[in-house]
Formats: structure tokens, sequence, C-alpha cells
């Protein structure tokens, strides 16, 4: 860096962005992260975030907007407190994935990447996320809500409005918000790895079977 | 009888099996010691004779991919780890993180010390926070303990490890947009060659490898490539992770020798959904061509499912009852491929719009029967025309399904709309919770 960036951002923050660049071979590849960053600041991309970064990496800000719109998971607008994904990809649509998406979205009053007007929780039907022998799946700041059913989901958007979610299935003791998961998608160790199960009943069957079968013969 | 052969699952059921001190006390970084006593070509060697293909669809030799780097070039070379798990219906990258991410890091130092790497990356998806945190975790106290960073266990070896976080772009997971992804750009696909192993991340020679396949390179290191080699079929040798999901009574991962069938797998699992029958399923991922239960007896391996017709790929097998719509799951699919087409080439970006608009359509009973030979032609014109395979990926369900379910399709327009009731196939039907 060879000019002092202007940036409303804090020197804290702008040291963490300096420490993220310093990751990587060549500085370019900072972009990502430092988009992560940001919403972990100001819970989605602002303008301002994106001249930032282009000062940061001395990039046309043109070039950053191009990747920071390539990338749903950059949000061009606030999302939620919690934001929720609800897997409408085939196996979990078929598995009831269609139903818990439709009925959450009418039991909230809001459409597909809308906000609810307290701000709380927000909404966007995702594509397979990794999980699919737990379907139907719904995540919640990116963190796994295995199993879930029409009327789970609506309690789960419920204790999100009133600030007391449920932790993860698998996951941390509690669920963080969507600032705070952004800083740990940009590298920022929370401290809470070693928190929740170190695996589901379902990534454990093989496991399970394989020990049953040996013990019996 | 037991065909299960849990290696890298074999200690998930221990609470901390994700931390150091659990991976250590099952024996974790004992072959990393092993191997850096080892010449880095023997490494190779060994990785070569144990016949491991790669775990993340293809299934290209993971040795000859590392043998592909030049040596001697006084250039940098990077080992890339896609962790950017995605193909719908896989689901074993991400719980093997989940429980152990140290066996990742441990084969990431034997592979990068193989092809002289001093840098390696693991791109991770970035919509599992959890997951996240573990590796960041794992990596943090991998370079406490000195086995990453400068001098690893006093042998001389110098590695860096970053975990890099994507956003949210299946096409993410195709090795090419994955680099430019890493390099700071939009994920999308480059023209080869030149390949990765020529000019791959920041154009230097590059290995970019599956998790599932680093993962399993430390246990090779420590019983041999024989031991490897003894499990599994001609061609397709050792142990892998078949993961089962949809209208199965107990779904989930199950780790055997490569070439199990389907029919040996359900039988685990409990059955088919009770008081129904499979219809088709995937057996890795939906942008292999589906089977049907005339397929249960092919042997999962890459050779078998081939020859069968299909892809071994993730060994992701999604299982459907006949309560499912072939029409509307393949409108599904397609719709998903047709938002993560990444633009770069024409018959992909606009073949998978037409796509989808032509099997809404048919799902909803309009439309005509030509409709069916105009998406068979839409197909033939999108596939094998583009950087990458994703457009291969996307015309998969659509062909096979006509091939084996055209009647279904014919259905819908005699009916004028969906002949299936949705409700009927979600898993709590029968359960009273809707």
């Amino acid at each position: 860096m060879n000019q002092p960036i202007s940036s409303p951002y804090s020197d804290k923050d702008l040291a963490v962005m300096d420490s993220i660049v310093k990751r990587y071979p060549r500085t370019r590849s900072a972009i990502m992260p430092l988009l992560h960053y940001l919403q972990s600041i100001e819970g989605y991309v602002t303008e301002t975030g994106i001249e930032t970064i282009a000062q940061i990496l001395s990039l046309e800000s043109a070039e950053v907007n191009a990747v920071a719109t390539f990338y749903t998971q950059y949000k061009r607008k606030p999302v939620g407190q919690y934001h929720v994904g609800i897997c409408t990809n085939t196996l979990c649509a078929v598995m009831g994935g269609d139903a818990i998406y439709q009925s959450v979205l009418e039991h909230l009053g809001i459409e597909n990447d809308g906000v609810t007007d307290d701000g709380k929780v927000s909404v966007e039907h995702i594509e397979c996320n990794a999980a699919c022998d737990y379907a139907p799946v719904v995540m919640a700041n990116w963190e796994f809500y295995d199993n879930q059913n029409v009327e789970s989901a609506k309690d789960l958007v419920d204790s999100m409005r009133q600030g007391n979610p449920p932790p993860p299935t698998r996951g941390p003791d509690r669920l963080v918000t969507w600032k705070e998961a952004s800083a740990v998608l940009a590298g920022i160790n929370d401290g809470l790895a070693h928190q929740g199960v170190q695996a589901g009943d379902p990534t454990l069957l093989g496991l399970k079977i394989a020990k049953n079968s040996k013990g019996g013969e | 009888m037991n065909t299960l052969t849990p290696v890298l699952s074999a200690f998930w059921d221990q609470k901390d099996s994700f931390t150091m001190e659990g991976y250590k006390r099952n024996g974790g970084y004992l072959a990393l010691a092993k191997a850096l006593a080892m010449d880095p070509d023997k490494i190779i060697e060994e990785v070569k004779e144990s016949g491991l293909r790669g775990r993340g669809g293809a299934g290209f030799p993971t040795g000859m991919k590392w043998g592909f780097i030049p040596q001697g070039d006084q250039k940098d070379h990077y080992l890339v780890v896609n962790a950017d798990e995605s193909e719908p219906g896989t689901c074993k990258d991400t719980p093997l993180l989940m429980a152990n991410p140290h066996v990742l890091i441990e084969g990431v130092i034997i592979a990068s010390y193989a092809i002289r790497a001093n840098h390696a990356f693991i791109y991770i998806r970035g919509e599992v926070t959890h997951v996240v945190r573990r590796v960041q975790q794992a990596i943090e106290d991998a370079y406490s303990a000195g086995l990453l960073g400068k001098n690893i266990l006093g042998k001389g070896f110098d590695l860096e490890l970053v975990l890099h976080v994507g956003a949210g772009a299946y096409i993410c997971g195709e090795e090419t947009a994955l680099l430019d992804s890493l390099e700071g750009f939009r994920g999308q696909p480059r023209l080869r060659p030149p390949f990765p192993a020529i000019a791959g991340l920041y154009a230097r020679p590059t290995v970019v490898n599956n998790v599932e396949s680093i993962a399993s390179v430390p246990s090779i290191i420590a019983n041999g490539a024989q031991w490897f080699a003894s499990m599994g079929t001609e061609k397709s040798k050792g142990f892998t992770l078949y993961s089962l999901s949809g209208h199965i009574t107990n779904p989930g991962q199950f780790e055997a020798p490569l070439g199990i069938t389907l029919r040996e797998l359900i039988d685990m699992a409990g059955g088919v959904r009770a008081g129904h029958k499979l219809k088709f399923w995937t057996p890795g991922g939906s942008s292999t061509p589906m089977f049907t239960d005339a397929h249960l007896d092919v042997p999962l391996d890459y050779e078998g499912v081939a020859a069968a017709g299909s892809m071994l790929g993730t060994k992701a097998l999604q299982i459907f009852d006949e309560t499912t719509c072939v029409v509307r799951a393949v409108l599904r699919w397609t719709e998903f491929y047709k938002h993560e087409s990444c633009g770069k080439c024409t018959p992909c970006r606009e073949g998978t719009w037409w796509l989808v608009q032509a099997l809404k359509n048919l799902e909803n009973g309009q439309g005509a029967p030509e409709d069916l030979e105009k998406l068979l032609d839409i197909c033939d014109n999108i596939m094998g025309r583009s950087f990458c395979a994703l457009a291969d990926g996307a015309a998969s369900p659509i062909i096979s399904s006509l091939q084996y379910f055209r009647d279904e399709y014919l259905e819908h327009l005699k009916n004028g709309g969906c002949p299936f009731d949705p409700a009927a196939s979600t898993i709590f039907a029968t359960a009273g919770l809707r």
C-alpha cells in the first residue's frame, strides 16, 4: 500500500483487511475474503466497501464490482440478522423443501430475498448445500438446520424474530448473527470451532453398521 | 455380510474427532513423519501404485496428476484442494471436514512435499460456516504444532496453507474456474490446454485435487500402496465414501470398497422408504445420467457405472421412489444449471435457459410431443461445446430421463398437467407433520 487508504472504516478494520491481503502470494486473491469481511462490518457490500477494496488492491472499482456481482453470497442490500436459506434443489424440494419454502414465505409475508419489517429474518431459496442425507435442509447464516419440516421451519423463523433461535443442528452452541458469520467466512477465527457435534447420525450410519457387524462375527 | 471399510470415517464417532488431540490419538500425523523421511518421487510412485483415482467426479489417477508437475523448473508449485462441494446430491466432503479436518491437512502436507509445493490452498464453499470454523481452527492448530510453516518436523520442508472461502458459485467446483476465483476473478473456466499442471494458479504448475482424494493419502502412506490396492476392483482401487439420500429408510454415509452395488447399500440403509419402491437414482450427483431399478446390481466403480451408461461421479446416490415426478425433478436440476451457468460460453448460457422454458411447459402439461425432440436437440447443441462440463451435466438428466421415462413426459401432455401429487413425495407425507 503506497498511499494511505481514505475510507470510513476504523483503523482496526483496515488492519484486519491488511492482514487478509498478506495471506496471499498475490494481493488480488484477497478480494473474496475482503468482501466477506465487508459484510461482517456493514452486513452487505456497499459502494464505499467496493471503493476501499479497490484502493487496497490497486484495482479499478469496476474490477471489484465484477467479482462482487458474480457470487450470490455477496449481498447488495441488507439481509436479516438471520439469513435463512431453504434448499429447493431437486432432492430437498421433493422431500419437502418446496412446501417448507412456500410456507415460510407465506408465514413471514415476504418474497424470495425479502426481509421482515423488523430486520430480523430474510429468506432465499438455495441450491444444494451438501447435506442431502439430512434433507430437507434449512440453513441460517450458513449454519445447518437438518431434517426440517413445515412446522419446525416456521418455529425456527418465529424464534429468530423473538431473538432466541435454537442452536444449529451441527454447529456452535448458539446461532451467530449474519455479520458474525461473515467474519468467520473472511477467515477470522471466532473460537467456536470446538462447539457442537462432530457428526450427526446419518454421517455415522455406515460406521455404526460396520462396527455392529464386526461385533457379531 | 460386512462389505464396509471405514478408514476415513473410522473415528468419526469420537466426540473430539475433529481436534488435533483426537486425530493424534488415532494415529494422526504418523504418516507425515514417514513421508517426510521419504524421497518425494517415491511418494508419487506410492500413490500411483495404490491406484487412487480422483474422488471429485472425474476419476483421474491422482499419482499421475502429481507426476505431471515439472520438477527442477525453478518455478513455484501450488497444491489446491477443491472443497467446493456443490454437485447436487453430493454430501461427503462436508461431513468429512466437520468430523476430521486434520486428515485433509496431513494429506495436504504430504502431497505438497511430493510435488515440491511450498504453498497450498483449500478452496471451500462459503455456505458452511461451521465447517469453515473447523478447518480454520485445524490449520491454526497445525501451525502451532509445527506441522505447517517453516521447517516442518525439523525436516527442512516449508509449507504455508491458506483456507480460501468461496461465495456461492457452483462453477467454482470446476478446477480452472476455481483457480480464477482463487486469483480474485469471477469464477469462469479456462480453455485447456494449458492444463493446471503446467499453468495453473498464477500460471504456475498446480495440482488441484478433491478433499477425499487428498484425505486418502495419509492412509496410503501409512499402510502402503498394496494395502489400498487390495480393496476395490481391478481398475478402481481402494475405499470411498458413498452418500445415500432421498427416499431411503436410513440415509447416510457409507465407506466401502469401490464396486459395491446400490442393492447392497440400500439393504444396509434399511431399504427404500417403507411401502414404496425405487423409481430412479443418480450414481454420482445430478450431472451423471440417472439409473432405474434395472441398475441395482451395477458395480459402483468407474468402469461399471460407465459401462451401464453413466458416470461414478461423486458417488452421490440420490434415491427417488415412485411418488416422484421425473419431469419435476429434471426441471429443478435444469433450473439449477441455468442459474449456475457462468455465462462465458454461449451454448451453455443460452441453451440452459431454453431447456428450462421447454421443461417448464412440459411439466405444466403444455407444449407438444415434438418438444421432447427439441429438448434432445438443444442438449446435442450444448454438450461438448463449452469450455467446461457444466452443460454436459445439464444434458445428462434430460437425456437419461427421456431414455427411461419418455411416457411420463407424454403423460403430462395427455393429462394437461403434472399427474403427481408433490405432497406424496415429501418425507412428512406419512408422518402427519404437514
